[in-house]
């Protein structure tokens, strides 16, 4: 190897100018500030909120300092968990049977234009009609406590689903369409390998909205259903604590339910990142 | 390697008999085209935009229903016969190149292992032998646009249709896949009808350039480049190329309303 060689190999260690040094260290700082910042605001604002507390003696039944909160995570616990296995389990009920009936009318929508226009329509009047105002009524028509939560829930997460799924089922390269078309595919083959994995980045994205609506039908339908011996979501423990003037113990409930928001949300972008992450825009990192 | 006739001792391929095409009842797009395509021809539409010459491509692939007139395949006609290259690469992002490349198959009921040897032909020919398990992202424009030819000619076709499949590349790219459009064409003996804009990239690839004019869209007339194959780098720069072109920019001028 020539001294010219070595030259252009190790020229380009030496030559970070000014600029590309700024450019590294505000990307360094990006990185840490990223988890840095909202864990200091949280550690900021709690204890503002407990000097507030204490600075204007405030009693517990109208604002419990963030000890009283903890103190009832930690009492509490075994009930509370309890509360949130149930209220999940809701949850997740009716975001499995939003996706099946959200998709699965999507793609029924996209195979039938007579079905889609005759239903279309109803479907978006289902979703703009607010759940609190429909619920009661489903509790009168559905015996079980828990159909009638889940048709709540449900009722709140598949539009979402159906429309971002039926977009998607449309959004479809044009060429590509032609290409099938021109290699005798069956309705069947454009659906499989052509429409449904176009539809997919959409599908991915009705589902993280619809993650979050199903807790919140979850949490409107328990408000509205009551116990009724089928045990108590958080909602209600929530509402209950409140009649208490357990004040501590509806804050505790309340960060369960939502840290169970975070946790639905952050574990669905996992799952649609996986999916995407080897082809599709979104999940793609930029070089450079 | 299959030998190329001399034109004019060609078997015919098909005839598109008299097409008329309107749309909407009253723009008509194509008007009384009739084209005999023989076998082993190169033949180019060229004219300005507007002139139908990708409804003409796409009457011919049965995508669009002529308003008169037919498109009329010498023998039968079946599902391989036909290879398409579109302006775009048109590859599904979701599928690897070797998946891509699988399509044609895949639609007739063919599983992987049973065509792989085919694929990998047909990779290698333009190739990317190497890039069986990479994703469309990954590639540059040029390669996208040879899968999207290796899917083209993966089960041999009898004719295949281009639509300026060259036009969103820059110069070097496309003079490089214009050479090798060529080898490859030689190897399998396959006909070619490609729409494009450029007299240059016609006059360099075909044998019968076939010039069109706009409203209506008509056949003005045709070119014949009897310059043998293969044709390389010199012949760009020889002076039958240079003879042809002007030729051919005489009819597009012509095709343009312009005094030629």
């Amino acid at each position: 190897m020539t001294t010219t060689d070595q030259g252009l190999l190790s020229s380009p260690v030496d030559a970070i100018d000014a600029d590309e040094q700024r450019r590294a260290r505000a990307a360094r700082t990006e990185r840490i500030a990223k988890w840095a910042l909202p864990v200091i605001m949280m550690v900021l604002v709690i204890a503002a909120w407990a000097w507030v507390v204490r600075a204007n003696e405030i009693p517990h039944y109208i604002l419990p300092g963030p000890d009283r909160v903890w103190g009832s995570l930690r009492d509490d616990w075994a009930m509370l968990i309890d509360a949130a296995y149930l209220t999940g389990r809701i949850t997740l009920l009716a975001l499995l049977l939003a996706v099946v009936g959200g998709a699965g009318l999507a793609i029924v929508f996209n195979q039938s234009k007579l079905l889609e226009l005759s239903f279309y329509p109803y479907a978006v009047i289902l979703q703009v009609t607010p759940v609190v105002s429909i619920a009661p009524l489903i509790f009168i028509y559905v015996d079980s406590k828990v159909a009638g939560m889940l048709l709540c829930a449900w009722l709140v997460a598949f539009f979402p689903v159906l429309s971002s799924t039926t977009l998607g089922l449309n959004s479809v390269d044009h060429n590509l369409r032609d290409l099938f078309r021109i290699y005798g595919a069956t309705r069947w083959q454009r659906l499989r390998y052509l429409q449904l994995p176009s539809a997919l980045p959409y599908f991915l994205g009705g589902l993280k909205i619809a993650g979050g609506l199903s807790l919140i039908g979850a949490v409107v339908a328990e408000l509205v259903a009551g116990t009724g011996g089928i045990g108590s979501g958080l909602a209600f423990r929530i509402q209950e604590a409140g009649y208490r003037l357990n004040i501590a113990r509806m804050f505790a409930a309340l960060s369960l339910v939502a840290a169970m928001g975070v946790f639905i949300f952050a574990a669905l972008s996992i799952f649609s990142h996986l999916l995407l992450r080897k082809w599709h825009e979104s999940a793609l990192k930029r070089d450079g | 390697m299959p030998t190329l006739l001399p034109l004019g001792q060609r078997p015919p391929l098909l005839r598109m008999n008299h097409v008329d095409k309107v749309f909407n009842g009253n723009i008509v797009a194509l008007r009384d085209m009739t084209l005999d395509v023989n076998q082993g021809d190169f033949i180019s539409l060229l004219g300005p935009s507007g002139c139908g010459k990708s409804t003409a491509l796409r009457v011919i692939a049965d995508l669009l229903h002529p308003t008169r007139g037919k498109v009329e395949w010498e023998g039968a006609h079946g599902l391989g016969d036909l290879g398409v290259v579109f302006q775009e690469p048109t590859l599904m992002p979701w599928a690897t190149v070797a998946q891509n490349v699988w399509l044609p198959y895949r639609l007739r009921g063919n599983s992987y292992s049973s065509v792989r040897d085919e694929v990998r032909e047909s990779l290698r020919l333009v190739g990317l032998e190497n890039f069986l398990d990479a994703y469309p992202r990954e590639l540059s424009g040029g390669m996208k646009m040879r899968v999207s030819i290796a899917r083209a000619m993966v089960t041999n076709p009898r004719l295949i249709l281009m639509d300026e499949p060259f036009a969103a590349l820059d110069e070097i790219t496309r003079h490089k896949l214009n050479n090798d459009l060529l080898k490859l064409k030689a190897k399998i003996g396959c006909t070619v009808i490609f729409v494009t804009h450029s007299v240059f990239e016609s006059v360099f690839l075909s044998d019968r350039i076939i010039v069109m004019a706009a409203r209506p869209g008509r056949v003005l007339r045709e070119v014949q480049v009897d310059a043998p194959y293969p044709r390389d780098e010199d012949f760009r720069t020889s002076a039958g190329y240079a003879a042809h072109t002007r030729a051919a920019s005489e009819a597009l001028k012509e095709a343009m309303g312009e005094p030629a």
